[in-house]
């Protein structure tokens, strides 16, 4: 058990080491379909964090008394459960957000991140372990949505938050604000991301 | 004991018991909210459905009322709007549901005060196909419905609407276009003869 990774290795893996969207390259649903303005970007963050944290620290809860074979259903049952109460809740208290991000939240429940997880730290090491490890994974993935989220934002509206920053006279690309702009984005950003990291590795290896 | 398939998912049982009961406390404890929150949004649609989108700011009085229609033997409930401006009937909003492709879509219908042209259409919830079906929420789309003659069936047609009564298919989503078309003919099918003589 030495070599498994401390809480805070968890914590720290997930935010750039082992960031979900540039590094693990999971839940690219959500990072295509929301990332148009960084409000929604980071709702759709703060869900996942809710569900994640909830979903380790639950599945970790009960790890000594899963049956290996059911691990899954497990996994779903609860990941649903918590995707629901966060459904219902922008439901009640932000209702032009829940309506603006319409079906990407029910699709949390299958958001490989949070699945993936569960299955590689929740379901094996202690509760602090997984709520670490939820923490920094979350905030991982919302530097990634909020990155993509903030170049469409601003190339694609001229605006941050919904604040305009780019002088009146930008003619707002409004390709960012679409699909495509997700993809343009979204490959530039982790093609700078590899960039850097072979970048560092060729370093080291020199070293 | 080890092959009973019911024993091995006891914990499966037990979590879904559970989940199921705190999922359904927080839909009691929400729900309220999340109705008025509903409400709330068809109220403000009231007055673009009726006098049309450049005429949204103008106030409108809203009497809300619940009209039961009887239909193959069941009691059907429509949510209807009365808009009243000036004293005059401008129109009625009626909210409506029915199947779509991937889920129910609810949708608020403006109809004029004799029930003879629809003055608007609104998509209030949907969970069709993004990108595809759910731009049956598309303004741009939505506006074909407005000016319709309710006299025939509306009819979706793949190939260009000529025809008064036929309504442009999305590409790529006829089974919600067509879903939006049944719904919109069900209401005006069950609620004219209730409405039309009323005022």
């Amino acid at each position: 058990m030495s070599n498994e990774p401390t809480p805070l290795e968890r914590f720290i893996q997930g935010i750039i080491p082992e960031n979900p969207t540039y590094r693990q390259m999971l839940g690219l649903c959500p990072t295509l379909a929301v990332t148009g303005n960084l409000k929604s970007a980071m709702t759709m963050a703060g869900a996942v964090l809710f569900v994640l944290f909830c979903a380790n620290v639950i599945v970790s809860l009960i790890r000594n008394i899963l049956k290996p074979h059911l691990r899954i259903v497990i996994f779903t049952l609860t990941i649903a459960t918590f995707v629901t109460i966060v459904d219902r809740f922008l439901a009640a208290y932000m209702y032009s957000m829940s309506k603006a991000l319409g079906p990407y939240i029910p699709l949390i429940i299958v958001n490989c991140i949070i699945i993936c997880r569960c299955e590689v730290c929740a379901s094996k090491q202690s509760v602090i372990h997984a709520g670490a490890d939820a923490i920094g994974q979350s905030i991982g993935f919302a530097l990634g949505l909020g990155s993509i989220a903030a170049v469409r934002e601003i190339l694609g509206a001229g605006s941050l938050l919904g604040f305009h920053v780019l002088p009146s006279c930008w003619p707002n690309w409004v390709i960012m604000a679409l699909p495509p702009g997700a993809f343009f984005t979204f490959g530039l950003l982790m093609g700078t991301v590899n960039w850097f990291v072979s970048k560092k590795e060729k370093k080291q290896n020199n070293a | 004991m080890k092959n009973n398939y019911i024993l091995q998912a006891w914990l499966v049982l037990l979590l879904a018991v559970f989940y199921g009961g705190s999922l359904a406390g927080v839909q009691l404890s929400l729900s309220p909210k999340i109705n008025e929150n509903k409400i709330n949004e068809t109220r403000q649609r009231v007055p673009a459905l009726v006098l049309g989108k450049d005429r949204a700011n103008e106030p409108v009085e809203i009497e809300s009322e619940n009209i039961a229609v009887e239909k193959n033997g069941r009691k059907v409930f429509y949510n209807v709007f009365k808009a009243v401006q000036d004293g005059k009937q401008a129109g009625w909003v009626i909210k409506t549901s029915g199947q779509g492709y991937g889920d129910k879509i609810e949708l608020l219908l403006g109809v004029s005060p004799d029930m003879s042209i629809i003055t608007g259409l609104f998509v209030l919830d949907q969970k069709e196909t993004p990108g595809l079906g759910n731009r049956i929420a598309d303004p741009a789309w939505r506006q074909q419905f407005v000016h319709k003659k309710t006299d025939k069936k509306l009819v979706v047609v793949k190939t260009g609407a000529k025809a008064p009564n036929e309504i442009d298919a999305i590409t790529g989503a006829t089974i919600s276009s067509r879903s939006v078309c049944a719904i919109v003919n069900n209401t005006l099918s069950d609620l004219k003869p209730k409405l039309a003589g009323v005022n």
